[in-house]
């Protein structure tokens, strides 16, 4: 398997000052990274599909270090995070499931480590489909504020025969969050969950 | 500021492949797009002054931020386009005078020049509309090549009484023009159309 091919890249950076309430002292910024690659796997059934995990990591990587950078360039201002795949009609859910290890590893190495899981959601669609991808705490996935979830989406992608790949990061909770649960400041940090 | 933003938020789109083929250098295209309260909501104002004046501010605002989004000096911009989309409870006029009368001017500041039309379209619609921006040279309005569009959109917005007004701008025209005219190296640069 060879590396990636890459048709398009889509980065985009929202900055939310207030939601009807209180303008916040720091603006939410969220931000989604998206790639448009050719899916290896399209039009057949292929068994053995794993080895492309491997090829797609530096693709994640160079992704993620986009993301830190275009939200400021500090990696410590990231707090929470999400990744999602949308597969061309040619393909496999299973196809999108591969984005599962290198988006992962991709934002825990370039955020030198966090400890919860990044939540992820895939689906099978045309060019434009929308996909709400869950966004939740970099180290404690209970931390009820940083629920969230970033629509996102090319008009023009995935083609049958691609994939696109997507990760999100935040730099804080939900604008005006107010209903309660575990806070950012009561992580104990142990288990990724609290 | 006259305007009251809720969020803005930035695109960066890279085109690098179109039909297996590369495109070098890749074409890439930025919009930035605000949210901003509609003060004419829900009621017929016969004067639209405040509304052409949160036009200036914005043309200001978003051609810095896409510049910026772009990553090139504003003199390297090739081709711009602005649209807006007026929520359920506005009137498709707000949308024109936030367009036209004032809000040119600094985006022709920002990027040096701008003898051609801006190109422009309005709608009115709900939360997650998507924005076709029409785009032309900044400095020849007939130059073929960069005859383009680009979707823009924002899950949220515009709610009843908001506006969501966006700036495009790119350092190129489309991946692989060939279907002829005026091009870019023909501009003669003294009206805005050749």
């Amino acid at each position: 398997m060879a590396e990636p091919v890459i048709r398009k890249t889509l980065i985009s950076v929202e900055e939310i000052f207030h939601e009807g309430g209180p303008v916040a002292a720091r603006p939410l910024h969220r931000g989604v990274a998206l790639a448009v690659i050719r899916n290896p796997f399209a039009g057949r059934y292929e068994p053995e599909i794993q080895s492309f995990m491997e090829d797609l990591k530096p693709l994640g990587l160079k992704m993620a270090k986009d993301l830190i950078r275009v939200l400021g360039g500090d990696p410590k201002r990231i707090e929470s995070y999400g990744k999602g795949a949308i597969v061309g009609a040619a393909g496999e859910l299973e196809h999108g499931a591969l984005w599962h290890v290198p988006g992962g590893y991709a934002m825990r190495e370039a955020l030198g480590g966090s400890k919860a899981i990044v939540s992820s959601t895939k689906k099978v669609g045309g060019p434009g489909t929308r996909l709400d991808v869950p966004v939740t705490h970099i180290n404690a996935s209970y931390v009820r504020s940083h629920f969230d979830a970033v629509e996102v989406g090319l008009a023009d992608a995935p083609r049958a025969d691609e994939m696109v790949l997507g990760l999100v990061m935040t730099t804080g909770p939900r604008i005006h969050a107010r209903v309660g649960g575990l806070k950012a400041s009561e992580i104990k940090g142990e288990d990724g969950l609290r | 500021m006259k305007a009251k933003i809720r969020k803005i938020v930035t695109f960066l789109e890279e085109t690098r492949r179109e039909m297996e083929r590369d495109v070098s250098p890749p074409v890439r295209r930025a919009a930035a797009v605000a949210v901003i309260a509609n003060p004419c909501a829900g009621r017929f104002v016969e004067d639209l002054s405040e509304l052409i004046d949160i036009g200036e501010e914005l043309g200001a605002l978003l051609s810095e931020r896409a510049v910026a989004a772009l990553g090139i000096p504003g003199e390297r911009v090739e081709s711009y386009g602005k649209a807006a989309a007026v929520g359920e409870n506005g009137e498709l006029e707000h949308a024109a005078a936030l367009l036209h009368p004032k809000l040119g001017a600094p985006v022709r500041k920002a990027l040096g020049k701008g003898a051609a039309l801006i190109p422009s379209s309005k709608k009115r619609g709900g939360p997650g509309v998507a924005l076709d921006i029409p785009l032309g040279h900044k400095d020849a309005a007939f130059v073929r090549s960069h005859f383009d569009g680009m979707e823009v959109r924002v899950s949220d917005a515009p709610r009843a009484d908001e506006i969501v007004v966006a700036v495009a701008v790119t350092d190129s025209g489309r991946p692989f023009p060939r279907v002829g005219g005026l091009t870019k190296d023909q501009i003669k640069g003294e009206d805005g159309l050749r």
